[in-house]
C-alpha cells in the first residue's frame, strides 16, 4: 500500500453496554478503493462516524494525512478533505439542487466559482438538468447523486460511500459505480460501505469484514469472500 | 431586488419618517406607527434565528423586557439619552442571546423552545426584585424634550423607524451572503451540513447573538413612549406569541415576510383595539396564526409562490 491517507488507531467507540467499535486499526492508501462489508450492527457506519468526527470515539486515534484530527469537530474535518455520504439521503430541503452544493462550495470557493463549480459538478453526475429544483422534487436515484455532488463540491481527497446503492435497480447501480469509478481516477480515495456484494467486489481493491465491532478480514475482494469466519457471519455458512 | 434600490429605499424611508412630524399633527399616528415597527423589528429578528435556522424561540418577550429594562437602567444610572439607550439594549441582548445559545443550542427541538420559554419567566422575576429599575411597582421615565422633534412620541417613532430600517437590512444582508445557507443547511439537517463544512454551531450562536441584540433594540424606545414601565407588560407572552406568528403569517423564508406579517397583524390588532375590548387581540392573533398554520403552512410568501407555479403549470 502507498503512503495511507487515513490511518484509524486503537478505535473505540461504546454506547452504554454495547461496544460498537472494539479496538479498530485500518490503513487506507492515497487513492484506493476500499470496499467495507458486514451485517447490521457490525459498526461500519459507527466506525465512519468516528473517522468523520459526528461521533466522538472513547479512545484510539484518526490520522487524516498525517494530520491527527481526532479533536477536530466535524466541520472542520470535512475542511480538511474528509466527505461522506448518508445512509439515508439527506438533502436541505428548501433548496434548490444547485444551492446544496453551494453550501459546502461557500467554504472552498470563490462565490461566482462557487456556482459555476456547482453547475460542473451536477453535469458529472448528471443532475444539470434538475439544478433550479427544490432538493425534494427528486427522485431516489437522483437524491443518491445529490449526496454525492455535494460530497464531491466540499473537493474531497477522502470520500465515504455509505450504503449509495440501498434501494437502486441494476442499471441504477452501474451509473452510480461509474461515477464512483471516475472520482477515484481523479484521485479521490474512496471508502465504499454497501450490502451489494456484486457492486461492491466489483468496485473495491481490498475488502474488509467487520463484526461486533471487530475486524475479521481484510485483504482482496476474492479472499475476504472466501475467508470462512466472513462466510461464517455475513453469509451464514 | 438590487443592493443600490434597497439602499435608495431604505434612506427614502428614514427621510420620509424624519419629515412625518413635520407635516402631521395627529399623535395616533405616531403611536399605532411605533408599535407597528416594533413589530417589524422583533419578527424581522426573531426570523433570524427562528426562521434562517429553524429554532423556535419562545423567549422575544424576554428579550424585549431586557431592552426595555435596560434602557431604564440607563436613564435611571447616567440619565443616558436614547441612542446610548439603544446601544446598551443591543449589547444586553446580544449577550443574553450568546449566552442562551451557548446553554441551549446543543439541545435541539421542542427542548430548546422550553428553555426560551422559561427565560422570559427568569428575567421577569430578576426585574421584580430589583428596585434600582423599580421592581415590582414600576418604574417612571420623563423623557427630556427632544430637540428637533415637535413631540417625544415622533422622536420615539423616528428612532424605531431607523431601527427598522437597520434590522431589516441586517436580515436581508444574512439572507444574501453565505451565513443564510449555512443556517438553512443546518435547519434541514445539521448533520449533513456539519459534514459539508458548515460550523453549524457557531452559526446558531451567531445568530441567536444578532436575534437578540436587534429584539431587544425594539423593547429601548419603550420607556421614553409609554413613561411608565411595569415588569408585568414589559414581560408579557403576548409578545412571545406575536414574535411567532408574524414571521409564520408572512412567510419565514425571507425578510420580507416578517416585515408583512407585523403590518398585517399590527394592523389588525389596531383595528381591534379600537373596536372591540383589547382583550380579544390575543383571541385574534391566535385565530389567525391558526388559520394560516393550517391554509398557508409556509406563510403568505409561500402561498403566492404556490398561486404562481399553479399559474405557470396552467
Amino acid at each position: 500500500m502507498s503512503e495511507p491517507v487515513l490511518s484509524v488507531r486503537g478505535v473505540r467507540k461504546r454506547f452504554d453496554t454495547l461496544i460498537a467499535v472494539a479496538d479498530v486499526d485500518l490503513d487506507v492508501g492515497r487513492g484506493e478503493k476500499l470496499g467495507i462489508i458486514g451485517p447490521n450492527g457490525s459498526g461500519k457506519t459507527t466506525l465512519i462516524n468516528c473517522i468523520t468526527g459526528v461521533l466522538r470515539p472513547e479512545r484510539g486515534r484518526i490520522i487524516f494525512e498525517g494530520v491527527d484530527v481526532s479533536r477536530m469537530p466535524t466541520y472542520r474535518r470535512a475542511r480538511a478533505g474528509i466527505a461522506r455520504s448518508f445512509q439515508i439521503p439527506r438533502p436541505f430541503v428548501g433548496m434548490s439542487v444547485v444551492e446544496n452544493l453551494l453550501v459546502p462550495l461557500d467554504y472552498v470557493e470563490s462565490k461566482e466559482e462557487g456556482v459555476a463549480r456547482a453547475h460542473a459538478i451536477l453535469a458529472s453526475v448528471g443532475l444539470q438538468s434538475r439544478a433550479g429544483d427544490p432538493a425534494e422534487s427528486l427522485s431516489h436515484l437522483e437524491l443518491r447523486k445529490l449526496e454525492l455532488a455535494r460530497a464531491l463540491a466540499a473537493a474531497p481527497r477522502l470520500l465515504i460511500a455509505d450504503e449509495v446503492m440501498a434501494g437502486l435497480s441494476e442499471p441504477e447501480i452501474d451509473e452510480m459505480l461509474d461515477i464512483l469509478f471516475e472520482l477515484n481516477a481523479l484521485g479521490v480515495t474512496i471508502i465504499m460501505i454497501e450490502h451489494i456484494m456484486h457492486a461492491i467486489t466489483r468496485f473495491s481493491e481490498r475488502l474488509v469484514c467487520m463484526e461486533t465491532g471487530r475486524i475479521i478480514a481484510n485483504g482482496k475482494p476474492q479472499d475476504v469472500a472466501r475467508d470462512p469466519e466472513v462466510r461464517r457471519v455475513y453469509f451464514g455458512k | 431586488m438590487s443592493s443600490w434600490r434597497f439602499g435608495f429605499g431604505a434612506l427614502a424611508v428614514v427621510a420620509a419618517g424624519a419629515a412625518l412630524p413635520h407635516l402631521v399633527s395627529n399623535s395616533y399616528v405616531f403611536y399605532a406607527g411605533f408599535i407597528t415597527l416594533q413589530y417589524v423589528i422583533v419578527a424581522t429578528a426573531w426570523n433570524i434565528l427562528g426562521g434562517y435556522a429553524g429554532y423556535v424561540n419562545f423567549g422575544a418577550g424576554a428579550f424585549v423586557g431586557l431592552g426595555i429594562y435596560s434602557a431604564v437602567f440607563l436613564f435611571k444610572a447616567i440619565a443616558a439619552p436614547l441612542w446610548l439607550q439603544v446601544l446598551g439594549a443591543a449589547a444586553a441582548g446580544g449577550l443574553l442571546g450568546l449566552g442562551m445559545g451557548y446553554l441551549t443550542l446543543r439541545i435541539q427541538g421542542v427542548f430548546f423552545s422550553i428553555a426560551t420559554l422559561a427565560l422570559t419567566i427568569v428575567l421577569n422575576t430578576i426585574v421584580v426584585n430589583w428596585s434600582f429599575i423599580g421592581g415590582a411597582r414600576g418604574a417612571t421615565v420623563l423623557a427630556p424634550a427632544p430637540v428637533w422633534f415637535p413631540s417625544i412620541v415622533s422622536y420615539v417613532f423616528f428612532a424605531t423607524l431607523v431601527l427598522a430600517v437597520i434590522t431589516v437590512a441586517v436580515a436581508r444582508w444574512i439572507e444574501r451572503s453565505w451565513v443564510w445557507r449555512g443556517l438553512a443547511a443546518l435547519r434541514a439537517n445539521e448533520q449533513a451540513a456539519e459534514c459539508c463544512g458548515t460550523p453549524t454551531l457557531k452559526l446558531k450562536l451567531f445568530a441567536a447573538t444578532v436575534s437578540g441584540a436587534l429584539i431587544a433594540t425594539a423593547g429601548a424606545p419603550y420607556p421614553y413612549y409609554a413613561s411608565y414601565v411595569e415588569p408585568g407588560s414589559a414581560f408579557g407572552l403576548t409578545i412571545a406569541l406575536n414574535a411567532l406568528a408574524m414571521p409564520l403569517i408572512g412567510g419565514t423564508r425571507s425578510w420580507i415576510g416578517p416585515v408583512i406579517g407585523a403590518l398585517l397583524l399590527s394592523s389588525i390588532e389596531q383595528a381591534a383595539t379600537v373596536t372591540i375590548p383589547t382583550e380579544v387581540n390575543l383571541l385574534i392573533v391566535g385565530l389567525v396564526l391558526i388559520g394560516f398554520v393550517v391554509a398557508a403552512p409556509d406563510g403568505l410568501l409561500g402561498l403566492f409562490a404556490r398561486r404562481q407555479n399553479q399559474g405557470a403549470r396552467a
